[in-house]
C-alpha cells in the first residue's frame, strides 16, 4: 500500500508537541515524535520542532500529505497558536488539514500507555470549571480509536456525570483528575485509576488525523478552526452614559 | 519582491500584497468593530478569536485580486507589536507557518513603524526627514523621523490617547463605538460659538499631550447642560463640537511646534484621528501660521487605521535590507517605536 505523511502540532497546554506519522491506510505506520513542556514558549518552540521531526524521517515538508492540530479544548492562547502555524503549513504547502480534539487525543494517549478501554478526558478549564468527555476505545481493521460516548462540555467537576448507559469503571486522564476531591462521589467510585499529570499529545493527535485523513475528513485549513467550548468570555456593558 | 502583509494587532485583521517594483498589488480587510460595539471597547479574547475565522480567507483573497499563486510570495511581515499579544500571536504564528512552508524569509514589523510609513503608498510621498504624528485610538504620539528605521520621540500623550478620549465622549453622548466619526458626525451640527473646552497643556511648554482633562471637562458640561434641563440634540451637538475643536487645535498647535522645534517643513499624520475631516482641513493651514512651506501628508482614509498594507510597505523596506527573524516569532505587546534601529546599510543593495 501507498505511504502517506501526516504531520501533527499541539500547543494546548503548557506541553508542547509535534508528530509525524508515516504510513498506509490499513493503519499500520511509525511516528517520529518531539514533545516538552515549554510554558509561553510555544511560538518559539513548534516550528524547530517540526525540522526535527522531518529530519528524523529524511522527509521535506512538501511532501507531507496532510497536515492536523489538536483544537482544543485547552488553552485559548495555544489553540491558536497551534491552528496558525498549522493553517500556515498547510495552506503554504498547499494540502488540507485536520482538527482533532485534546479529550480525544488524552482517552487515546490513555489507551496507549495504560491499555485504558474507557477514558474520562478531563482538562482543568480555569474558574472552577473542566473541559470534559468520555470515551470508550474500539478497533476497527487496523485503527484503534476512542469513540465519544458524550457531549464534550465545560461543566463545573460536581456536576460531571458518566454516560449511564455505560456500564464498568472509567480511567481518568488529564490534569483535571487534579480536582477529583471535587467530582461526585458517583463518578468518583467509577475512576479505579487516574493519570492528571499528563497533557494532550501530537502523538495520540497524529494517530486520530491519520484515520481522518484516509476517511476524506481533511479539510481547507481555513474551515479547520479551534474549539473552544467555553464562549462565554465577556460580558455586555451596563453602564449608562453619563455614569 | 512581493511581500505578504499581516496585521492582527488589535480589532482590524488586515491583509495585503506589495511588489517592491510594481507597488501594492491587493490590500483586504476585515474589520471587527460591529462584533465589539456592544462590549463598549475591544475585548482581547473575541478580537484574537476572530483574527483566526478571518485571516487566511483574507490571504486567500488578496492573492486572487492580485493574480498571484501562493508560491509567489517572496517574503512574509506581520505585526510584531505593540498590541494586544494574543491577537498578535495569531498573526505571527500563521505568518511563520506559512514562510516555513514556502521556503521565504519573514520579519515582524512595527506596527507605528508601518502607521508613519503609510503616506510612503500614496502617489506624492513624503521624503524623509518629516516629523509624524501618530494619532489613534492607542497612541498620541509625535516623532522626528530622520530616515527608515531613526526615530525620536518628541512627545506623547501622558494619559489618554486622542482617539481614546473621543471613544469615551461618544460613549457619554450615547453614540456608538468606534466615537471618532461618530462623534465628528455630530459635531458637523453643533454650534462652535456656544461652548469653548480647554486646550490641554498648550499654554506651557513642550510637546505631550494631555486629553484625560478634556474628557472630564465634556463629562462635567455634559451634566450641567442634563441638571439644567438643556441637553437636547442642539445641545449633544454643541458640546461634541466644542470638544472636536479643542482636540483639533491642541494638535495643531504641538503639531506647529514639533516642526518649529525640529526644524522640519513635512508632516506625516497617520492612525485613524488622522482621517478626521475637521484636523485635515485646518492643520496644514493652522501650521502654515508659522512654518510658511509646511507641508501635510497624509495616507488615504483606509490607511489611517489599521490595515495590511502598511505593515507589508515597512516590512518591505525592512526584508529588502536583508532583514528577518530565523528564530521565530518574537512578539512584543508594549514596544517603543524608537528602540526599532535602521536596517544594517552595507546590506542594502
Amino acid at each position: 500500500m501507498t505511504e502517506h505523511l501526516l504531520l501533527a502540532l499541539d500547543a494546548s497546554s503548557s506541553a508542547c508537541s509535534v508528530a509525524l506519522w508515516r504510513g498506509d491506510a490499513s493503519g499500520r505506520g511509525e511516528l517520529f515524535h518531539r514533545y516538552e513542556i515549554a510554558p509561553r514558549q510555544h511560538t518559539q518552540k513548534l516550528l524547530p520542532m517540526v525540522d526535527a521531526v522531518l529530519d528524523e524521517a529524511g522527509v521535506a515538508l512538501s511532501s507531507i500529505d496532510a497536515f492536523a492540530y489538536g483544537h482544543g479544548p485547552g488553552s485559548f492562547t495555544g489553540i491558536r497558536i497551534a491552528a496558525g502555524v498549522a493553517q500556515g503549513l498547510a495552506f503554504g504547502a498547499g494540502r488540507a488539514l485536520l482538527g482533532v480534539s485534546t479529550l480525544e487525543a488524552l482517552a487515546l494517549d490513555a489507551y496507549l500507555r495504560h491499555g485504558a478501554e474507557l477514558v474520562l478526558a478531563a482538562l482543568d478549564a480555569r474558574m472552577g470549571e473542566l473541559y470534559a468527555g468520555a470515551f470508550r476505545i474500539e478497533r476497527e481493521a487496523g485503527w484503534t480509536r476512542a469513540v465519544g460516548l458524550d457531549d464534550q462540555q465545560v461543566i463545573a467537576p460536581c456536576a460531571l456525570r458518566l454516560p449511564a448507559a455505560v456500564p464498568g469503571d472509567f480511567f481518568g486522564a488529564g490534569a483535571g483528575f487534579d480536582h477529583l476531591e471535587s467530582f461526585d462521589a458517583g463518578v468518583r467510585a467509577r475512576i479505579t485509576r487516574s493519570e492528571a499529570a499528563v497533557e494532550p499529545d501530537a502523538r495520540a493527535i497524529a494517530l486520530i488525523a491519520a484515520r481522518g485523513y484516509f476517511l476524506g475528513l481533511a479539510r481547507p485549513p481555513a474551515e479547520v478552526q479551534p474549539v473552544y467550548l467555553r464562549n462565554e468570555v465577556a460580558t455586555r456593558s451596563q453602564r449608562g452614559p453619563l455614569d | 519582491m512581493r511581500v505578504l502583509g499581516i496585521e492582527t494587532s488589535c480589532d482590524e485583521t488586515g491583509v495585503a500584497l506589495y511588489d517592491t517594483e510594481r507597488g501594492l498589488l491587493a490590500d483586504a480587510l476585515y474589520s471587527q468593530v460591529a462584533m465589539h460595539a456592544d462590549f463598549g471597547g475591544v475585548v482581547p479574547e473575541l478580537a484574537s478569536r476572530d483574527h483566526v475565522r478571518r485571516l487566511l480567507p483574507l490571504i486567500e483573497q488578496v492573492l486572487d485580486e492580485a493574480g498571484i499563486a501562493r508560491d509567489g510570495i517572496d517574503a512574509i511581515a506581520y505585526t510584531a507589536g505593540p498590541g494586544l499579544i494574543g491577537a498578535l500571536m495569531v498573526g505571527a504564528a500563521t505568518a511563520h507557518g506559512l514562510a516555513r512552508a514556502l521556503g521565504v524569509p519573514v520579519l515582524g514589523v512595527h506596527h507605528m513603524e508601518g502607521h508613519l510609513l503609510a503616506p510612503m503608498l500614496e502617489p506624492s510621498p513624503p521624503e524623509f526627514p518629516f516629523v509624524a504624528l501618530l494619532v489613534s485610538g492607542g497612541h498620541t504620539q509625535l516623532i522626528d523621523v530622520t530616515d527608515l528605521g531613526d526615530y525620536r520621540l518628541l512627545g506623547e500623550s501622558v494619559d489618554d490617547a486622542a482617539g481614546e478620549a473621543f471613544d469615551k465622549v461618544a460613549k457619554m453622548l450615547g453614540l456608538s463605538y468606534p466615537g471618532g466619526p461618530a462623534v465628528a458626525e455630530l459635531a458637523s451640527r453643533g454650534d462652535p460659538a456656544r461652548l469653548r473646552f480647554p486646550r490641554p497643556m498648550t499654554d506651557r511648554p513642550g510637546l505631550d499631550f494631555s486629553f484625560s482633562g478634556l474628557k472630564t471637562h465634556t463629562l462635567t458640561a455634559l451634566r450641567t447642560l442634563d441638571a439644567g434641563g438643556e441637553l437636547d440634540d442642539q445641545a449633544r451637538a454643541d458640546v461634541a463640537r466644542a470638544f472636536e475643536e479643542a482636540v483639533v487645535d491642541t494638535l495643531i498647535i504641538k503639531c506647529r511646534r514639533a516642526l518649529e522645534y525640529s526644524a522640519r517643513s513635512r508632516l506625516v499624520a497617520a492612525g485613524g484621528v488622522s482621517a478626521n475631516r475637521r484636523l485635515r482641513e485646518r492643520l496644514q493651514p493652522g501650521l502654515r501660521k508659522s512654518v510658511e512651506n509646511a507641508e501635510v501628508f497624509y495616507p488615504r482614509g483606509r490607511f489611517c487605521t489599521d490595515n495590511g498594507a502598511m505593515i507589508a510597505y515597512a516590512g518591505a523596506l525592512r526584508l529588502a535590507a536583508g532583514e528577518h527573524d530565523p528564530e521565530g516569532p518574537r512578539l512584543t505587546a508594549r514596544w517603543p517605536l524608537e528602540r526599532l534601529a535602521a536596517p544594517a546599510r552595507e546590506r542594502i543593495s
